[in-house]
């Protein structure tokens, strides 16, 4: 699904953030990605998912090298890869169900009403259907974020920090919802940096741990 | 961002989404922009209604300059002095030369009213025209295309001394010269108005887009191609610009239909207006209107999209 192969980034020429690093992931794997803040955990998401291209070294995603992708073929990209952001950006005119729908709408899918209806049960979204993103909390944005990323049924789902501004309970609630995905075949990918959340997941999910130090990308030792 | 990729962004795409009847969704991720909503239609009506005004100046002044150039292009006239005692003779000859001229009509001299009515306007209505030496004047209408005005006056000035032939070019050209300049300035008009049109609505195309960047940013993550988002923008603008023009075109409309009557004042003002077919000619203002719109929005969005991945 996602492969890389000695890849390397950087902001600014010369200057790189990301070296050979060199991983797989394929169907129904869960891979967290940990690492100090700034070491670089987004942009690898971000590299994922075609927002930025490698400066060197070779990324392919679903057998597509991303570098050689048009437009077009970023946005299908887009459509099998789900992601969730700490920041979680919605179309604050639209209600929370229109939100999550909105893949399906940019895709020229019609909306199954009951398979909507289920999604945000979900994720426990179904009294907020029609409260606009703006009046949800932090938690119910994230719960949100998630149904949006899953609505069109993506191979990969990329979450960065997705509780970093959650507290435990509502961390593992989330986390939970990533678990019962990855159950069901899916791949998924969880940047972090909280350890303690890794190791609660590690009980409940064969998962891999990957950690950014020094730029490079090194499996995490037998404490986590 | 390979430049090449926007070509993606085919009229014709664009054109389906802009008349698909799906437009809900489209025209849902969009959020209201009331300023640049209200903004792009007022200005899409404000120059409809001069556009309508314009159209209406360049039409005026090209009937104008047929109207001169064939009036005074269907006589002429000749201007017969001499000694008094000599007058009627040399007037007879020119008469007689004028009437075996090919594509003449027939020539009639004109009575001493008719004259004095040409002179009032400088000498006053009191002035005894009878006591004045005034030449005889013979209006000669054109009545085929073999009238030759050149070899006529050489033969008249050859046959008959003091007679002169005057086929009007001197008062002609300059008049129809001047209507034509006045219908290059009614286009000019129009050009300018479109062109203003195009770049108000390029700007609050814009500011609509800047204002949305984020919106755009998530389409774009959750997989929206480049003419989804076009369209959205585009269909937004297009129709509103059609909107505002269709609007400020009926006003327009109104306000030359309710201006005097031609007939009843006579003067070139009061002839501003259409009449027949070219009424239909203002109902092309919000075409070019929508077009302009539709444009200007696919260049605003290209713009906007190479900023986003």
């Amino acid at each position: 699904m996602i492969e890389m192969q000695d890849v390397s980034f950087g902001y600014r020429p010369g200057s790189e953030l990301l070296s050979g690093m060199t991983m797989s992931l394929q169907p129904g794997m869960f891979h967290f990605l940990t690492g100090p803040s700034g070491s670089g955990k987004t942009t690898l998401l971000r590299l994922c998912y075609a927002d930025l291209l490698p400066s060197g070294g070779k990324l392919s995603v679903f057998g597509q090298d991303v570098a050689g992708l048009s437009r077009d073929g970023i946005a299908m990209l887009r459509r099998r890869v789900g992601v969730v952001h700490q920041d979680t950006q919605f179309l604050d005119h639209l209600p929370v169900a229109e939100n999550v729908a909105l893949p399906l709408s940019v895709s020229g899918q019609p909306a199954d009403i009951e398979a909507m209806r289920d999604l945000l049960g979900w994720v426990q979204l179904s009294q907020h259907a029609r409260a606009f993103p703006p009046s949800l909390s932090g938690g119910e944005r994230q719960r949100a974020a998630l149904a949006r990323a899953v609505i069109l049924s993506p191979d990969v789902v990329l979450a960065d920090e997705p509780t970093g501004n959650l507290d435990w309970d509502m961390s593992m609630r989330l986390m939970q919802l990533l678990v019962e995905l990855n159950k069901t075949g899916k791949a998924v990918l969880v940047a972090t940096h909280d350890l303690n959340l890794i190791r609660a997941v590690k009980a409940q999910v064969s998962a891999r741990v990957l950690r950014i130090a020094g730029g490079g990308l090194q499996l995490a030792g037998a404490e986590l | 961002m390979r430049q090449s990729e926007f070509r993606a962004l085919k009229l014709k795409a664009l054109w389906q989404g802009l008349i698909g009847r799906d437009g809900g969704a489209a025209n849902r991720i969009v959020p209201p922009t009331g300023f640049t909503a209200h903004l792009t239609l007022f200005s899409a009506g404000a120059m409809a209604f001069l556009a309508v005004f314009a159209l209406a100046l360049a039409l005026a002044t090209e009937r104008l300059a047929d109207r001169w150039a064939s009036e005074l292009s269907q006589s002429v006239t000749v201007r017969v002095s001499g000694q008094q005692q000599e007058q009627e003779a040399l007037t007879q000859s020119v008469l007689d030369i004028l009437q075996t001229t090919p594509g003449a009509g027939q020539p009639r001299l004109l009575d001493q009213d008719e004259v004095a009515a040409l002179l009032t306007p400088w000498f006053g209505p009191d002035m005894p025209i009878d006591a004045l030496p005034v030449p005889d004047l013979i209006e000669l209408p054109i009545a085929g295309d073999d009238f030759d005005a050149e070899g006529l006056r050489l033969r008249l000035e050859g046959e008959v001394p003091g007679a002169v032939l005057d086929d009007h070019t001197e008062w002609r050209r300059p008049l129809v010269s001047a209507a034509n300049r006045l219908q290059a300035l009614g286009v000019i008009s129009l050009l300018l108005i479109t062109a203003a049109s195009a770049a108000m609505i390029t700007l609050a195309a814009k500011a609509a887009l800047a204002a949305n960047g984020q919106v755009i940013q998530v389409l774009r993550l959750i997989g929206a191609r480049d003419i989804t988002i076009a369209i959205a923008f585009v269909r937004r603008f297009t129709h509103r610009a059609a909107i505002g023009a269709a609007a400020g075109t009926v006003l327009g409309m109104a306000a030359i239909a309710l201006l005097p009557d031609m007939q009843a004042a006579g003067g070139f003002l009061t002839g501003l207006g259409f009449s027949g077919w070219s009424w239909l000619l203002p109902l092309l203002v919000p075409l070019v209107a929508a077009v302009v719109g539709f444009l200007a929005t696919r260049w605003a969005a290209l713009k906007m999209l190479e900023s986003v991945r």
